[in-house]
């Protein structure tokens, strides 16, 4: 029976600030859970991205690194280059990997930097009070797009770790999974890690996750809206081209 | 010390070696490019240096904090557009007092501009991001001072927590000239020890480190930053440096910075040969500047003349550092992109000091 919470949280930052029923905070819940599997809490470096994800810069009881809009992956590249034997970790949102901060990722996912990259798709920017992002739904209302974001072949919702199998190499590990699926999110995020501890390469793992006070839904209608965002984000590990050998 | 025959982009990177740099970081940009060329050339003969060639500035930026986060003397160069791109990095490291070090060698602005040679990034380098410029910035005016700078900014960074920069030039970056390379324990130059902010290995276990670059409250920040400025203030008086050539006797004082300062020297060597009092004060930091020395040199003085390579960003901090001093007759050469030659120099001074005072 695993413990209500991770053995790596740092406990003096609880409650942790997140708004109630959001994803993000359940899928840092299950990334203390795979820390404390590996067993790698005294050897990881984590780097957030602002956003949202700032809230969890003294959450993990490990060396961590508050960056600056988009830019958690370069500052993890520039670490792990120095020291390999780190496991180093990049956190963002969907507007840190997929719009300010989008070189970044594709870079690092092109040089098949050893580093575990973990995005947040929540379907819009939330900090900020829930705007357009590139993870927005067909016809989601959002403060920016207050009719519903437009439904045309220029306007649909990114497919991050699908656009990464086009150029990731062989041996990376590319995947998306939810929040609300504490088991296969917790397996996903330890075959990332374990593919940077095993200096493979690259990984990656996309998460859909609530934000029930931008979406204005309740538990119910969290639930049914990460349902629909399954439609557009199809689960699972993502096959990487196979002519990615290096 | 050795003599050798190279550019300034060469010097930067052989001081960068002498200073124990292991890492660069850096996006191709003329007239720094060259640098990254050299420091490559250098990783294949060392395999322990380490070269990161980024997809933009930011990410140069950003990850040359992460090297230092991780340990290790780490620098990157850029110009221009480049320098815009990566003032979001330095921002962060003024917030968080990480020692990072960047050649900045200007070219024309605004934007793209040219490519070629430029005074026009002083406002950017010592003010930049949106804090308070609470960074140090040595103006180097030529390859062998790239080379000393090199030493000196990465020791400084490492010494005080603080972005440094060398600011310099692309004709200081593409001239050939003879350098003098040393070990600085030949000139007993203290060497500063790097060490990691994050994975400490002498930190207590079961201890972790949480770094923040956002605060909750107003007075959390205010509080930060009135810390920042208090050391930052506190050692000032232990790293500005400026150049002081005949200015006890002068009538007139030329303030110049970076490669200006040589025209200035010409300039004043013909000057003299005519009789005419004229001196030369060359901050060497512009930040943080020498304010005391400053208004002591310019006492009693009949003009002075602000010369540099923009319409007036030096002259700015110039002046707010001589406020109140006394009611000077200030006088410019402000040449936005261009270079300024001793020529131009003798004459505007024969000018000035010809006029009868009103």
């Amino acid at each position: 029976m695993r413990e209500n919470l991770p053995k790596s949280w740092n406990k003096k930052a609880l409650p942790h600030k997140f708004c109630p029923g959001c994803g993000q905070s359940q899928a840092l819940r299950i990334l203390g859970f795979a820390l404390d599997e590996l067993a790698i809490q005294d050897k990881t470096v984590y780097a957030t991205d602002i956003g949202c994800s700032l809230l969890s810069w003294n959450l993990f009881n490990v060396d961590t690194i508050q960056t600056h809009h988009g830019r958690a992956t370069p500052v993890a590249v520039g670490f792990k280059q120095v020291r390999p034997e780190a496991v180093v970790i990049s956190f963002m949102g969907d507007g840190g990997g997929y719009a300010i901060g989008a070189q970044h990722l594709v870079n690092s996912c092109l040089r098949n930097d050893p580093i575990t990259c973990i995005l947040i798709n929540n379907a819009n920017y939330a900090m900020t009070g829930g705007q357009l992002a590139p993870t927005t739904l067909p016809l989601q209302k959002t403060d920016t797009t207050p009719e519903g974001r437009p439904e045309n072949l220029f306007s649909r919702p990114i497919l991050g770790p699908e656009m990464l199998s086009e150029i990731a190499a062989e041996d990376a590990y590319l995947a998306r999974g939810t929040s609300f699926d504490i088991e296969n999110c917790l397996t996903l995020f330890k075959k990332a890690l374990q593919n940077q501890i095993d200096g493979r390469g690259f990984s990656f793992v996309e998460v859909l996750s609530a934000c029930p006070v931008n979406w204005k839904t309740n538990a119910k209608g969290s639930i049914d809206f990460v349902n629909k965002m399954k439609e557009f984000f199809p689960l699972g590990e993502i096959k990487i081209k196979t002519n990615n050998k290096l | 010390m050795t003599k050798e025959l190279i550019v300034g982009n060469q010097a930067i990177v052989q001081g960068a070696l002498s200073a124990g740099a292991k890492m660069m970081t850096g996006y191709p940009i003329t007239p720094s490019t060259e640098i990254l060329k050299f420091w490559a050339e250098e990783c294949l003969k060392n395999p322990t240096l380490k070269l990161l060639q980024t997809e933009d500035e930011m990410s140069a930026g950003f990850a040359m904090i992460g090297a230092c986060l991780a340990g290790i003397k780490a620098f990157t160069a850029t110009a221009g557009p480049g320098n815009v791109l990566m003032q979001d990095a330095f921002s962060m490291a003024e917030n968080m007092r990480l020692p990072t070090v960047a050649f900045i060698m200007q070219r024309g602005g605004p934007s793209t501009g040219t490519v070629i040679y430029s005074q026009q990034e002083v406002n950017l380098t010592c003010f930049g991001g949106n804090g308070e410029g609470l960074r140090i910035v040595y103006s180097t005016s030529s390859p062998q001072d790239l080379y000393d700078y090199s030493i000196k900014a990465i020791n400084t960074a490492w010494k005080y927590r603080f972005p440094t920069f060398v600011l310099a030039d692309g004709y200081q970056a593409k001239m050939l000239t003879a350098v003098d390379t040393y070990e600085p324990k030949e000139k007993n130059i203290e060497f500063i020890d790097s060490m990691p902010y994050l994975l400490n290995p002498n930190k207590k276990p079961g201890t972790y480190v949480n770094l923040r670059n956002t605060f909750n409250l107003e007075e959390e920040l205010n509080s930060l930053i009135s810390n920042h400025q208090k050391a930052f203030n506190d050692f000032s008086r232990e790293i500005i440096e400026f150049e002081d050539l005949h200015t006890l006797d002068a009538d007139l004082v030329i303030f110049a910075h970076g490669i200006v300062s040589q025209a200035a020297k010409e300039a004043i060597e013909t000057l003299r040969g005519k009789n005419l009092k004229v001196g030369l004060f060359r901050p060497i930091t512009l930040s943080p500047f020498p304010k005391s020395s400053a208004c002591q040199v310019v006492k009693n003085k009949k003009a002075i003349l602000i010369a540099e390579s923009s319409l007036g960003q030096f002259a700015s901090i110039v002046k707010n550092n001589l406020f109140g001093t006394n009611s000077l007759n200030i006088e410019y050469i402000l040449k936005p992109a261009s270079a300024i030659s001793s020529e131009e120099i003798v004459q505007k001074v024969e000018q000035i000091l010809s006029q009868k005072p009103a």
